[in-house]
């Protein structure tokens, strides 16, 4: 059936393409794509953008596999981007032949997720752990055990994402467990860790987390670097993004190209465009967060080039979430599901 | 019956015919879709596998425990319980509410009653999520409400009453999302009352309460039913004031299926309880079109 | 204190068919006074909030109109808006003029086979909840190839406009006098006549309360329009709920603001326009 819906909304897709201008029709997150990127492209290629925009992964990945088109390039995370190719929702596009791939960071060069760089080109990266107030909070923010079993000054004051998809990590991370694990002994450590934890918090959600804690309404919140970093410069110099030592748990997006598309000439346009180190520091300093391309820095505000949050220390260590398998994931949303019943 | 009370069969399906199309093409044939896939299994990359499943339905009673064995599993009804009492309690607030201030704006004159329903509704221009969080700013800690507890030394310096995150803000959040949902039908079923019929009604019998009870209640009744129905359905499915305002700590029947949806990616559990969900109210709704018929029995000189 | 006290004599001075004397409570007008204050509290504090110098929501820095600037240089937001507006608008007139003949048509059709079903079948989108209706309308629409833009988003929220349209309408047909139509028909050749000249004036309340909820409802609503939307047709909502990656900014409280003053002064235009008419009658 899905291919069936797939092809007819190609074909679809594709009629109306070829009715319009040249358009790029961009999906992602409301302020996550900067301005001065966007009016430079115009500039250049003439191509106009129309950006369209999602509050998640899944609502992403339930409207391409619901059959949505029309989009030409969609930013999902690194783990969703390994479904989506999983699920033959996107299409293979000639990267490595890009004049600009060769300014990708050999590091992000041929991802776990993206193993021969078929489908993606590298967005922004960055991290989610916990931060805190420091001026409200005597610890330092060293161990994940002062997030999941908090002490009574954080007590009732703990904001935790809405989300399992972070957190979940963490708890891996603390309890020294592997990702996207199909034991359910596993799972039942990890749904005691929520359990224990769930009384000091105050609240589950993945928005707000500057306001609450500039407020001092919580004093400890899961945390996005990037959106930490903005909240230490503009809302309140306390707010600390933590580095435990039992490590960060990692996300990347990507541009990557829908089956459906219907201007896929502009996306590939665009794609070799974000890998120019001028351009995407455009997009790295609009939205605080890091990218993978060499050469960036040097147009970077010198701000975000030093700021701790962008910068983690070499002894902790990054891991990135993964695509888990259907039994590891049923595991994950049991736990979830029983954590807030 | 006169010719203009009733209309003829032809004439009567003819008008039917749009609303019985629109929703029955666009409503009904994506309701299938929905039933179909609360019988298939789940596909946890989103969507769905193809084959005939009742694990859904099971899900909803019972739980494989973490070692696979199926036992019996009381935590979904807990979360039905849990939604039916806040979107029965919220109702119950808004007819109270709702009625009271219907009743007040039908004594106005005509042209200031117009005003005053405007002015119900242009706060929901703005919204929802904005509004959502100005009630943050309001209830949390240090807000508007704390403030004066505080100035007053009621509460220590960073002192709160501690309202936001609790069952009485989802409370909150639940009344003034659906308030006006009340109060419009009931105003409409109000504003066709008889002021001289009233007038002479009290002057034989002085009470009051006997007025309100013998002639404006029972005209008031099928807006107050309608007004129930738009409260508690809707409420009964809200996410957003259990998720901002109640601090998204226990599940409701729609964060439940909001949740399998977009993050769980379980679509068939999510159908299935909205399934659930569709047969709870359509046999309430079933007593409301039972209610109404003897409303409108007793309603009629 | 004292304005309410003047208010209420304003009120007794108007009322001519003596409707202030009957069944009075003297806890009316405060407890009415207490729902508008409730009503418009956290609009009072997102309009100040919209003047906020700081770029988070809840947070207070000091007096700045840089969101206006931001609403007013910002594209995407204004089309956001605009859509919402569109398809508003667009959706109350369809699902009101559906819900009026549906309405009547269950009202005035006597008794009939089918009648409790229909009350279902129209009270069915309230029913089911909205992340479901929004996933199975989005398989639907890309199974039969639907792709009309703005349309599809119409579409769907025509479907669940009615039955807030409708409930009001039905609320006010129930009981309704009839002698005045049935003499209005005795009088007038054609049924269109009657019914315009007598049993619409007589349902308006219900028809204008039923398309002032469907307006809000379509403003509203995020899950069914982000499902739906097509590439480039964001609406306001869908944008909002979007902004989780980087935060929710006062602009939101600014636009928000302007669309409340626009309806303010509709509302204003309304009111003044409506004067002199009402008060011969």
């Amino acid at each position: 059936m899905t291919v069936r819906i797939l092809a007819a909304g190609a074909a679809l897709a594709a009629l109306a393409g070829a009715a319009t201008a040249e358009e790029l029709h961009i999906y992602n997150w409301t302020d996550y794509t900067a301005p001065e990127l966007i009016e430079k492209f115009e500039a250049e290629t003439g191509i106009d953008v129309i950006v369209d925009t999602y509050d998640t992964n899944e609502t992403l990945l339930a409207k391409l596999k619901s059959g949505a088109t029309g989009y030409d390039i969609v930013v999902p995370s690194q783990h969703f981007v390994k479904i989506m190719i999983q699920e033959g929702l996107l299409q293979k596009i000639d990267i490595k032949s890009m004049p600009n791939y060769a300014n990708v960071d050999p590091r992000w060069k041929n991802p776990p997720w993206d193993p021969n760089q078929e489908y993606s080109v590298p967005w922004q990266w960055g991290s989610a752990s916990f931060s805190y107030r420091a001026d409200l909070y005597s610890g330092k923010g060293e161990s994940l055990k002062e997030f999941f079993e908090p002490s009574e000054e954080v007590s009732g004051r703990l904001q935790v994402f809405a989300s399992p998809d972070e957190v979940y990590n963490m708890a891996n991370l603390y309890l020294g467990l592997p990702f996207c694990s199909e034991d359910p002994e596993d799972a039942k450590k990890v749904l005691a860790l929520f359990q224990a934890q769930k009384p000091h918090v105050l609240t589950y959600s993945s928005e707000g987390m500057n306001d609450r804690l500039a407020t001092g309404e919580v004093i400890m919140a899961t945390h996005w670097n990037g959106y930490s970093l903005v909240g230490r410069r503009e809302a309140n110099p306390n707010i600390i993004y933590a580095y435990p030592k039992e490590g960060i748990v990692g996300w990347f997006d990507s541009l990557v190209v829908p089956v459906g598309a219907s201007n896929v000439e502009a996306a590939r346009k665009f794609m070799n465009f974000v890998m120019d180190p001028e351009n995407i520091a455009l997009q790295s300093n609009f939205a605080a967060y890091s990218n993978g391309i060499m050469g960036s820095e040097k147009y970077m505000d010198e701000a975000l080039r030093t700021a701790p949050e962008l910068n983690p220390p070499a002894d902790v260590p990054v891991k990135f979430g993964e695509a888990c398998s259907a039994e590891a994931q049923k595991l994950i949303e049991r736990v979830w599901t029983q954590l807030l019943q | 019956m006169s010719e203009v009370a009733v209309i003829d069969a032809r004439r009567r399906w003819l008008a039917l015919a749009p609303a019985y199309l629109v929703i029955g093409v666009f409503m009904v044939i994506p309701l299938m879709i929905m039933v179909a896939i609360s019988f298939m299994e789940q596909n946890v990359y989103g969507g769905v596998f193809r084959v005939f499943s009742t694990d859904a339905y099971t899900q909803f009673l019972f739980q494989r425990d973490f070692d696979g064995n199926l036992v019996f599993n009381p935590a979904y009804l807990v979360i039905l319980g849990r939604s039916v009492a806040l979107a029965a309690a919220a109702t119950a607030i808004c007819v109270a509410v709702g009625f009271s201030v219907a009743w007040f704006i039908v004594r106005q004159p005509p042209r200031r009653r117009n005003l005053l329903v405007f002015l119900i509704t242009i706060p929901f221009w703005t919204n929802l999520l904005v509004r959502a969080y100005a009630w943050v700013i309001i209830l949390g800690r240090g807000g508007v409400i704390d403030s004066p507890f505080r100035a007053l030394g009621l509460l220590g310096p960073d002192g709160t009453l501690g309202l936001l995150y609790t069952n009485t803000a989802i409370l909150i959040g639940l009344t003034y999302t659906y308030l006006p949902l009340m109060v419009l039908p009931i105003y409409a079923s109000l504003e066709k009352l008889d002021f001289r019929l009233v007038e002479a009604a009290s002057d034989l019998y002085a009470d009051k309460w006997w007025t309100m009870r013998q002639v404006v209640l029972p005209l008031a009744a099928p807006g107050v039913i309608a007004g129930a129905i738009l409260v508690f359905v809707p409420a009964l499915g809200d996410f957003i004031s259990p998720n901002l305002l109640g601090g998204a700590k226990r599940l409701t029947l729609g964060s439940l299926v909001q949740f399998q949806f977009a993050t769980a990616r379980n679509w068939p559990f999510g159908a299935a309880v909205a399934v659930i969900l569709l047969v709870f109210v359509m046999a309430s709704l079933a007593l409301y079109v039972r209610l109404t018929r003897k409303a409108g029995k007793a309603g009629q000189p | 204190m004292s304005a309410r006290t003047r208010r209420r004599a304003e009120t007794q001075a108007e009322t001519h068919s003596g409707a202030g004397r009957i069944a009075h409570f003297g806890w009316l007008g405060p407890l009415a006074l207490a729902f508008y204050a409730f009503l418009y509290s956290p609009i009072v504090v997102l309009i100040a909030y919209s003047f906020n110098d700081s770029r988070f929501a809840m947070i207070w820095q000091g007096f700045s109109l840089k969101w206006y600037a931001t609403v007013l240089e910002n594209g995407d937001i204004q089309t956001a808006a605009l859509n919402s507006l569109v398809v508003a608008t667009a959706a109350t007139a369809i699902s009101v003029s559906i819900a009026t003949v549906a309405a009547l048509a269950l009202a005035r059709g006597g008794a009939f086979r089918g009648k409790t079903l229909s009350m279902g079948l129209i009270a069915l989108p309230i029913v089911v909840p909205e992340i479901v209706t929004a996933v199975a309308t989005l398989m639907f629409f890309s199974a039969i190839g639907l792709s009309l833009g703005l349309g599809n988003l119409i579409i769907a929220h025509t479907v669940f406009c009615i039955p807030f349209a409708f409930m009001p309408i039905r609320a006010r047909l129930q009981g309704m006098d009839e002698t005045l139509e049935q003499a209005a028909a005795d009088l007038y050749a054609s049924r269109w006549e009657a019914f315009r000249l007598v049993t619409l004036p007589l349902l308006a309340p219900g028809i204008f309360a039923g398309a002032v909820l469907a307006f809000v409802i379509s403003l509203d609503d995020f899950i069914i329009s982000l499902m739906i939307s097509d590439a480039g047709t964001t609406t306001l909502p869908v944008y909002i709920f979007s902004m989780i990656r980087r935060g929710v900014t006062p602009e939101v409280n600014a636009v928000s603001t302007i669309l409340f003053s626009v309806s303010l002064v509709l509302v204003s235009i309304y009111w003044l326009a409506s004067r002199p008419k009402k008060d011969e009658a």
